[in-house]
């Protein structure tokens, strides 16, 4: 990705972000939320993470998103905004976030960087020949097929996990249902 | 090219405001908002290095796949923090975290 477009998507990230904990109304820091993901997105697709980057528009800026305005929509929540915000908490925040943001800057001056190298797809092809030739094709016509090789890994090495999780959003899916139920007792 | 360091500094200046977020917000849907900008930042973290540490010269997917994991995790979480914010809010008809005392030792 070229350097101005990696600043373009960052700074919408970090503009997003900054938006959503400083505007008062609940709507706006949602929706600017969604201008923060949008920024996160484009630089997974950047980072030739282009099936996480689609999923993080579609599950982040879709359906997260659509689920938080509908609370905010159903909890009516505008007389919550006139509020005098103590000066303690303030200060006491803004100085972990420091603390955290100082140490950062020393832990990266302390690692090595590395440059990004482009991807040779022709040497990634030689692992696929043998076991899924389809992807190997792809992989020396030049292109880069990011969500075969994601199912490749994730069918192959990840398959407990991945059965792990769809029970997880089963227990979610009841869990909410027992949650959002009125108690009648 | 952007280097592993930029992507780094990017990511953890988002987790940096989002931390703001959860520390300084009182409404309890921001707070949650800003938790979910938290998780994304460690995604950004995990493609980052999946992509500069990549085996064979493809990225390397294990990497991703924790990203994905987080994010179905991530999905859950809210699905089942917003339901409970609707169950506090019926019970308390607020869902300010100032006026939520009870459990206060």
């Amino acid at each position: 990705m070229p350097l101005a477009l990696f600043w373009f998507f960052a700074v919408l990230m970090l503009v997003g972000g900054l938006a959503v904990i400083s505007l008062r109304n609940p709507v706006a820091a949602a929706l600017s939320m969604v201008a923060s993901f949008v920024g996160l997105a484009g630089l997974f697709i950047g980072l030739n993470a282009y099936f996480v980057g689609i999923i993080q528009i579609l599950v982040y800026a879709g359906a997260i998103m659509v689920l938080f305005l509908f609370i905010i929509m159903l909890l009516d929540l505008k007389t919550e905004e006139k509020r005098t915000p103590k000066v303690v908490p303030i200060v006491g925040g803004l100085g972990i976030v420091l603390a955290f943001t100082i140490q950062l800057l020393g832990v990266l001056g302390n690692t090595p960087d590395t440059k990004s190298q482009p991807l040779d797809l022709a040497a990634g092809a030689a692992e696929y020949t043998e076991r899924s030739p389809g992807i190997a094709a792809k992989l020396e016509a030049g292109s880069l097929p990011d969500v075969n090789l994601v199912g490749d890994v994730i069918f192959t090495g990840y398959n407990l996990p991945l059965q792990i999780v769809g029970v997880l959003l089963l227990v979610a899916t009841v869990g909410v249902v027992v949650l959002s139920s009125r108690q009648t007792t | 090219m952007a280097s592993l360091h930029s992507y780094l500094l990017v990511s953890g200046l988002l987790f940096a405001i989002g931390l703001a977020g959860v520390v300084l917000r009182r409404n309890i849907i921001v707070v949650f908002m800003c938790l979910e900008l938290m998780l994304s930042a460690a995604n950004l973290t995990l493609v980052a290095f999946s992509r500069f540490n990549g085996s064979n010269g493809l990225p390397d997917y294990n990497g991703q796949m924790l990203v994905f994991f987080v994010i179905t995790v991530a999905a859950a979480e809210v699905a089942v923090g917003l339901a409970i914010i609707v169950a506090l809010y019926r019970a308390r008809q607020t869902i300010h975290t100032d006026d939520l005392t009870s459990m206060r030792g």
